[in-house]
């Protein structure tokens, strides 16, 4: 799994150094400096609260829309300093999607779900819509189950189609990065298992980043991990041996289930 | 257990007697509706171009007032619908919360307002106001009653649209931000298709509170009636025919109070049909999301 990281002009897509977060007058991140790889699966880690969707949240900025949010640190996404003044949000925003912990469909058809990203970022040439929207789906592995339904509204599918379909919705406006918060935490096994599939399908095409509650999840699905605590990175490594061979003592006492 | 049955019992009895009003009012409407008829034929009452029950020469042709009830209803709506919603956006998806602290008590005191106030309004500063654009504006005329009505009517606009924002779950509007949308595409495209349902149901709402205004036509429309839409001209509505009739000397009993009746079963069945409308469509677009 490490190997991705090995080979040769594999450079850092995401690089964060000394991130600090403010909700009003509580500190949810402390310092944090964590890259991600081009075309790795990063997962993060970490007990509850303790600022996995924060950090998330910064790298597409969407923290912006909480107003008592203030961020200091730098945070370079393609070679952009993001915070900078005179960032294109809209921009960043389709080229780092975002798939939310709950299924978010919008109430609108399976179609105009896909459709809205392209739509918003100016495509209206409806065949090339058609084929953006079977692209999308047949990636997030829907395409088949939905083919014939696609003018059915979104709410009508089940969770596990849901959050796939969210999956699809954020790949249609191809992005390079996939931002993802939990996405199978609110999912039975079998659509847990889907997903999961899904992110190895995806592997190497995007640079994903990952927050799972699940342990055997980050096991199964990423490269690298990080773990987080109380707002501080704790340890970053190569998933396999972070999980068999964990340097820092509250890494090991969470992956053993001692605590979190 | 005693006391919850004895509450029961008062709080059906309450909607009970709510239900017998609207019905006793409902029986009231259509026998003096059916005595109407018996003297006037349906083929005169609909098919006269001319109203005029209380002149020597009697016509009773519907068509003119339900023409100066749709100009005025109509033109009514073009003011309140369109500025109603663009406040309801404004103040649900846009404004800082002090500029919401501002504008909502002024809503609440534009909807405090008696309707008598807006009727004058009308005639002393809308119509001088609106011959700026029309020089040949009559002082009374509908275009000016309208226009004042929709002002009227839209705190119940803004407020009813504000209510169906509010409903929209937030991971929507964070889905489309997240797919690099502005805040102007989002509320758009997203939010206010979103509160479809609760739009159409306030302007149905919007639509029947405009059938029903008596006050400010009654004053400001000009209690002409006439079998024409041209909004230029004074017109009379069906409202401001009952309220002419009723606050007259026309006998008790006689036809033309007898039209009274008929004019308000007509108003009745609009108003009706409407809120019952928009509860459906509400429901509907409820059940769906
Ligand atoms: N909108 C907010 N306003 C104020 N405080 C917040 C907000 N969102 C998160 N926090 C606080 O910031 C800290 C980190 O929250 P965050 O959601 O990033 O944690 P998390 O690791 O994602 O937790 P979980 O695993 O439960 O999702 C928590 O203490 C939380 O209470
Ligand atoms: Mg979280």
């Amino acid at each position: 799994m490490g190997q991705a990281l090995k080979k040769e002009g594999v450079h850092e897509i995401v690089s964060v150094a000394d991130l600090n977060l403010w909700y009003g007058s509580h500190q949810a991140l402390r310092s944090i400096s964590l890259s991600a790889m081009t075309g790795e699966v990063l997962a993060l880690i970490g007990p509850s609260g303790c600022g996995k969707s924060s950090f998330l949240r910064t790298l597409n900025r969407m923290n912006d829309l909480i107003p008592i949010v203030r961020v200091e640190g730098r945070v370079i996404v393609m070679g952009q300093d993001i915070y900078h003044d005179g960032v294109e949000l809209a921009e960043l925003r389709r080229r780092v999607g975002l798939v939310f912990q709950r299924s978010n469909p919008f109430p609108k058809s399976i179609y105009d779900n896909i459709a809205y990203g392209p739509r918003i970022h100016g495509e209206r040439r409806r065949s090339e819509l058609d084929g953006i929207v079977e692209q999308s789906l047949r990636r997030a592995d829907l395409w088949e189950e939905v083919k014939d339904r696609l003018s059915a509204s979104a709410l009508g599918l089940s969770g596990g189609q849901q959050q796939r379909l969210c999956i699809a919705r954020a790949l249609a406006v191809r992005p390079t990065i996939l931002l993802m918060d939990e996405p199978a935490s609110a999912l039975d096994p079998r659509s847990t298992a889907k997903i999961e599939e899904l992110i190895g399908m995806l592997r190497g095409e995007y640079t994903i980043v990952i927050v799972t509650h699940n342990m055997q999840q980050a096991a199964r699905v990423s490269d690298r991990t990080a773990f987080f605590c109380d707002g501080s990175l704790i340890e970053t490594g190569v998933t396999s041996e972070l999980f068999t061979n964990p340097r820092n003592a509250q890494t090991q006492d969470y992956i053993t289930g001692r605590f979190g | 257990m005693m006391r919850e049955r004895i509450q029961l019992f008062l709080l059906a009895s309450c909607a009970w007697i709510s239900i017998a009003i609207t019905l006793a009012i409902a029986v009231a409407l259509l026998q003096e509706t059916v005595s109407f008829f018996r003297e006037v034929s349906a083929a005169q009452f609909l098919l006269d171009t001319e109203w005029t029950p209380l002149f020597w020469e009697k016509h009773y042709g519907i068509w003119p007032l339900v023409c100066g009830t749709v100009i005025t209803t109509v033109i009514s709506l073009v003011v309140a619908i369109p500025v109603g919603t663009t406040i309801a956006l404004f103040l649900a998806e846009w404004s800082p919360r002090s500029l919401r602290q501002i504008i909502k008590p002024i809503l609440e005191i534009l909807s405090g307002i008696p309707t008598i106030v807006f009727g004058y309004f009308s005639v002393t500063i809308a119509t001088p106001l609106l011959r700026i654009i029309f020089p040949s504006l009559p002082g009374f005329n509908a275009l000016s009653a309208g226009v004042v009505m929709g002002i009227m009517m839209v705190p119940l606009m803004a407020t009813l649209v504000e209510d169906a924002l509010s409903v929209v779950p937030q991971s929507f509007r964070e889905a489309s931000y997240a797919l690099g949308a502005s805040r102007l595409t989002t509320m758009l495209r997203v939010t206010l298709p979103a509160a479809a349902g609760g739009v159409v149901a306030a302007c149905i709402l919007a639509l029947s509170r405009a059938l029903g205004e008596t006050m400010i036509v009654t004053i400001a429309a000009g209690q002409q009636p006439r079998f024409s839409l041209n909004p230029l001209q004074a017109v009379e509505t069906l409202t401001a025919f009952i309220a002419q009739v009723v606050m007259g000397d026309t006998p008790y009993g006689s036809i033309e109070h007898r039209a009274v009746f008929v004019v308000g079963c007509l108003l009745f069945l609009g108003t009706f049909t409407l809120n019952v409308g928009s509860m459906w469509i509400r429901e509907r677009f409820s059940s769906t999301r």
